[in-house]
């Protein structure tokens, strides 16, 4: 039996002080009923004695101290999941919106998971062709990875998601796939723009949306992520599938846990977002991942806008020490007309090492890619130089290495958001490129490499 | 005894009726039986941090004292095994509880139904005193785990048991104390984690860790006992240096503490260590690690408890008189679970939200560290290494934690974001990074080496520190106005960061390196050097001199057998000794 409480002391949305309470638990969920018979749903945040606080998911508006009651349900916030799912649009708090029926549950789940025993994960090993040289040669993903978009208001990382969406494939495998989207306090057209290029593919029969628009309860927003997740988890590792989830955007997510921690009176950390962001962030990143002795994945592609295109701001900066690796857009090479504007400098992937060279790519891929990477950061020195002192001042080399940059910049990154390129074009185009440099610059790759790829002059 | 929850709000619980308990007691909290530490008494209500997720509890539910500090069990088994931040063994746990970490579990940090070979020392009649070595047990091929005598406990052997096997419970010696009193020994002992293990006497630490890393056994050593801090901001290479360490550091055992950080990484460290062997031995390199994860997505308060659970394991091994690494992968995530314990106990904050005693708590962290002539009478030596990453936000070093290690740390290997951007790893920055070991430890390399290998040691900083000047007036008027000799000390510049400061981790020729082929490496560029100025006299053509074939080889040196490389060396040596002769005997023909 269900108590029943009418005994709200204190609103101040999001948060709800309810007295007289008795056998509530922390986390636990609760149900408002307002005097027009509306629902909404609340979660147990701290209690004390027969106090308990209270956070809203959804607006206080019309919420009535004396008439307003409040039902606690024994169990924290849950997702009803099932195969069902695939194909259908939820709303932030995980119930459909496209009209169809409700989903029979296979389980439910709860959404905050449960920490994965470091014991059990198995390392993300397997290559991703995403189709993108900037990825694929120098960022490579692997299944399992967590890797975040770091990008900038007004640039397109929409259009660079959808691509790895679209052309992502592991080579040689026909597994069944599955994408998790959930849209986080986006705009209604950001979303629809996704939604649109699932449909248009096909995509979307292997779809699960969920989607929190910028319009709906910023207070729904921390729910919405793990909702995703807790629907991936139960495809990847209940139904063997190969999830790719896509989070956009973070930075909503993370100030709308600034505004829950604003209004319980925490002790504000950087930039007023609150000292735990760091732990919260990474209970959602790192559901990433394999597991021993299961045929699923989990690989994560969170969005993240930087405020100011600032790198250390504390958003960005905490997502790159839990995730492994980013890719960065940079605004210069937008403004140069380079799309994907993919910053590869800045940008890493951590686990590439395990998911190149011999029987994954090709034995030339780790060479040439750090010989890549320092080429074309000696060839940015030598271009930044050339601006303050003209040309004649560079040397030889240094000409060669402004040259070389380039060109990698319009060919190898700026192939545009529908060329879809094999890992194999990808290291060609790579070694076309190395070949404007002198032989004996290409220090990082082993000879018998070199005599083997390096196209003749 | 036990009390009743009146208040929880996430990790922290607040129980009443626990007048009796003691500060730091370890407490059994609500059905499941969670596992918890008292941090604040008040009257009869205590303030309880608990080490996993506390959803679902409530007022009115159970807590029940241990009456027993936070502490380890100590003993054979925990080699070759991975840990949570409270010592519970993760594998038994997956057997348990599955993929994901359930709550409640109990285990027992040691396996109590493996058998060891127990080989006794000590005979009956013998008078032993706290630490002395009873017995002995082969844990692994690697290492020779010693029984000692547990803390406050001497007297004279009454009986102890022929060689045979035992589990870690069984009784193997009885010793009987001044007053007559007979003791059990096991082969397990306890002991609480906030406190340092007794030793004898502390030294200075005077002999290098020698880790295989170039920029680090060269340039900034570290010594054996000593303390180090990686800061860094992401992706400069931080883990990458850990593991290096954790690799190739020629300890005996090398305790590595996951803390806050990801499961990969761990899962990463499982996986490569049983297959890489110990160059100096050929055993498999988990065979003489622990490994404590408690990564980012497990609970907060046991991240806390981590580090002092790993320096206490650590203690532990050095006191049976071993040369033990302690590796903890990141400071900063411990110091935000002690913000966010300090946060929810609603105390003053100091800087940036974290609590007045962050510093103090890092010094006593670190001061654990050092060289002890351990308890016993047969005075043998054992050191623990502490080595702590650092993560400041953004990469900026002013922040509170970064500030508060580098006043008790003695080694600062500072990464640099931006030569991690130019792949240039170890991202190790050679004008930012110092040792304050290179006095003490000078007279042990110029014993083992020479006199040379310090020098060349100064001469290669010295050429480093002049390149950044001299980079300063290229940026301003361009190569051309530098003079020949400018040019050169340029041009070796360039050779020492790439050629000998360039280290592949993950290629096998070059992850490690040993101190002559180190030290052969360094001197053959900078004979490059001496030769060339020599050549400079007779006004040679530049471009030819910094492009002969022999510099290619050079290039590639590092890269030479660990066999072979002294051969290597020499031939290109000679080889370059003629190029650069017959170049500036060609005169300059521009």
């Amino acid at each position: 039996m269900i108590k029943e409480y009418k005994t709200i002391k204190e609103i101040a949305s999001p948060l709800m002080v309810v007295d007289g309470v008795e056998n509530v638990t922390y986390d636990e969920l609760g149900e408002l009923e307002l005097p027009n018979g509306q629902v909404r749903r609340c979660k147990v945040l701290e209690i004390e004695g027969q106090k308990a606080v209270v956070q809203l998911f959804e607006s206080a508006q019309g919420i009535n101290l004396a008439e307003t009651k409040v039902r606690f349900l024994g169990h924290p916030q849950q997702l009803a999941v099932s195969e069902d799912m695939l194909g259908r649009v939820f709303n932030g708090m995980g119930n459909p919106i496209d009209g169809g029926p409700d989903i029979l549950a296979d389980a439910h789940m709860d959404i905050n998971g449960l920490p994965m025993n470091p014991a059990a994960r198995a390392y993300p090993a397997e290559f991703i062709q995403t189709g993108v040289s900037a990825i694929d040669g120098l960022n490579t993903l692997v299944r399992g990875q967590k890797l975040p978009i770091f990008s900038g208001s007004g640039l397109p990382h929409a259009a660079l998601a959808a691509q790895i969406a679209r052309q992502a494939r592991v080579l040689g495998d026909n597994e069944t796939f599955a994408v998790v989207f959930a849209a986080i306090g986006i705009t209604f057209e950001e979303s629809e723009y996704f939604i649109n290029e699932f449909r248009r593919t096909g995509a979307i029969e292997r779809t699960v949306v969920f989607s929190n628009l910028a319009n709906d309860p910023a207070v729904e927003r921390i729910a919405t992520p793990r909702m995703a997740l807790t629907a991936a988890e139960y495809l990847a590792f209940e139904k063997d599938m190969q999830v790719l989830v896509i989070l956009t955007d973070i930075t909503n997510y993370a100030e709308a846990l600034r505004e829950i921690s604003a209004a319980k009176k925490e002790v504000p950390g950087r930039r007023g977002y609150p000292g735990y962001l760091y732990t919260d962030l990474a209970t959602m990143y790192e559901r990433a991942g394999r597991r021993q002795g299961k045929k699923g994945s989990i690989t994560m592609l969170p969005i993240l806008t930087m405020p100011e295109d600032d790198k250390t701001h504390p958003i960005p900066d905490l997502t790159g020490y839990i995730t492994e690796g980013q890719i960065i857009l940079s605004r210069d090479l937008f403004r140069k007309g380079i799309i994907p504007p993919v910053d590869v400098l800045p940008s890493l992937s951590r686990l590439k090492d395990k998911g190149i060279g011999t029987g994954k790519t090709r034995e030339d891929h780790a060479g040439t890619m750090n010989q890549l990477f320092a080429a074309y950061s000696r060839g940015k020195d030598a271009k930044e130089l050339m601006t303050i002192l003209g040309e004649a001042a560079l040397s030889e080399d240094d000409k060669l290495y402004a040259k070389f940059a380039e060109e990698f910049e319009k060919v190898y990154v700026g192939q545009g958001n529908s060329t879809n390129r094999s890992i194999e074009e990808t290291l060609n185009i790579g070694w076309d490129l190395l070949s404007i440099l002198p032989v004996r610059e290409l220090k990082r790759i082993k000879p018998e490499y070199i005599e083997k790829y390096l196209p003749k002059k | 005894m036990s009390g009743t929850i009146t208040k929880v709000s996430g990790p922290l619980v607040v129980a009443k009726g626990l007048a009796d308990a003691n500060v730091s007691d370890v407490v059994r909290v609500g059905s499941q039986h969670l596992i918890g530490e008292i941090l604040n008494m008040t009257g009869d209500s205590a303030s309880i941090q608990v080490y996993e997720e506390t959803s679902g509890l409530g007022p009115g539910a159970e807590v029940l004292t241990t009456g027993m500090p936070m502490s380890v069990e100590l003993g054979p088994g925990m080699l070759n095994n991975i840990y949570d931040g409270i010592q519970r063994p993760l594998p038994e746990m997956r057997r348990l509880s599955g993929d994901c970490i359930a709550r409640g579990i109990d285990v027992p940090a040691l396996d109590r139904e493996k058998l060891w070979k127990f080989v006794p020392v000590a005979k009956p009649g013998d008078k032993v005193i706290t630490g002395d070595v009873i017995g002995t047990v082969q844990e692994t091929t690697a290492i020779l785990h010693k029984i000692m005598v547990p803390h406050g406990i001497q007297g004279t052997v009454k009986s102890i048991i022929a060689e045979s096997e035992h589990t870690v419970t069984d009784v193997v010696a009885v010793v009987t104390d001044e007053k007559g009193i007979d003791h059990d020994l096991t082969m397990t002992q306890r002991w609480p984690v906030r406190i340092a293990r007794p030793y004898a006497r502390k030294y200075v630490p005077s002999r290098p860790m020698n880790s295989g890393q170039r920029i680090i056994d060269t340039m900034f050593p570290i010594a054996k006992g000593g303390t180090a801090a990686v800061p860094g901001p992401f992706g400069s290479g931080k883990t990458v240096v850990q593991h290096q360490l954790a690799k190739w550091s020629d300890v005996d055992i090398v305790i590595y503490i996951g803390c806050g950080e990801r499961g990969n990484e761990m899962t990463d460290v499982l996986m490569e260590f049983p297959e890489l062997n110990d160059p100096r031995n050929g055993e498999p390199l988990m065979k003489r690690t622990v490994l404590i994860a408690n990564t980012s997505d497990m609970p907060v308060a046991a991240r806390e408890a981590s580090i002092y659970t790993g320096i206490t394991i650590a203690e532990y091994f050095r006191d049976q008189g071993y040369d033990v690494a302690v590796l903890a992968d990141s400071t900063s995530r411990w110091a935000e679970a002690l913000r966010e314990m300090s946060g929810r106990l609603e105390e003053m904050p100091g800087e940036e939200g974290y609590p007045a005693y962050l510093a103090s708590r890092l010094a006593q962290f670190y001061e654990r560290a050092g060289v002890v002539e351990c308890l016993g009478s047969d005075e043998r030596q054992g050191s623990v290494t502490a080595i702590g990453a650092v993560s400041p936000p953004g990469g900026d070093i002013s922040e509170p934690v970064s500030q508060a290690t580098m006043r008790i740390v003695k080694v600062f290997w500072a990464l640099d974001s931006s030569l991690a951007y130019a792949r240039h790893f170890p991202a190790i920055n050679w004008l930012t990074s110092y040792s304050l070991y290179l006095d003490t430890l000078a007279p042990w390399y110029t014993a083992q080496f020479g006199e040379s290998y310090m020098k060349n040691r100064e001469k290669a900083m010295h050429i480093l520190q002049e390149e950044s000047e001299l980079q300063e007036i290229v940026r301003l008027v361009g190569q051309d106005a530098l003079s020949p000799t400018d040019r050169l000390t340029m041009e070796t510049a360039k050779m020492i960061r790439e050629d000998f400061l360039q280290q592949n981790a993950f290629v096998d020729e070059d992850a490690y390196s040993s101190y002559a082929k180190q030290y052969r490496l360094l001197d053959l560029v900078l004979k490059y050097d001496a030769i060339c100025r020599e050549a400079l006299k007779q006004d040679p053509n530049l471009d030819t001199l910094f492009t002969i074939p022999a510099r290619e080889k050079i290039g590639r040196a590092k890269m030479a057998n660990a066999a072979t490389f002294e051969a290597d060396y020499a031939a290109i040596e000679k080889e370059m000794e003629a190029e650069i002769n017959a170049v500036a005997a060609g005169g300059n023909n521009e």
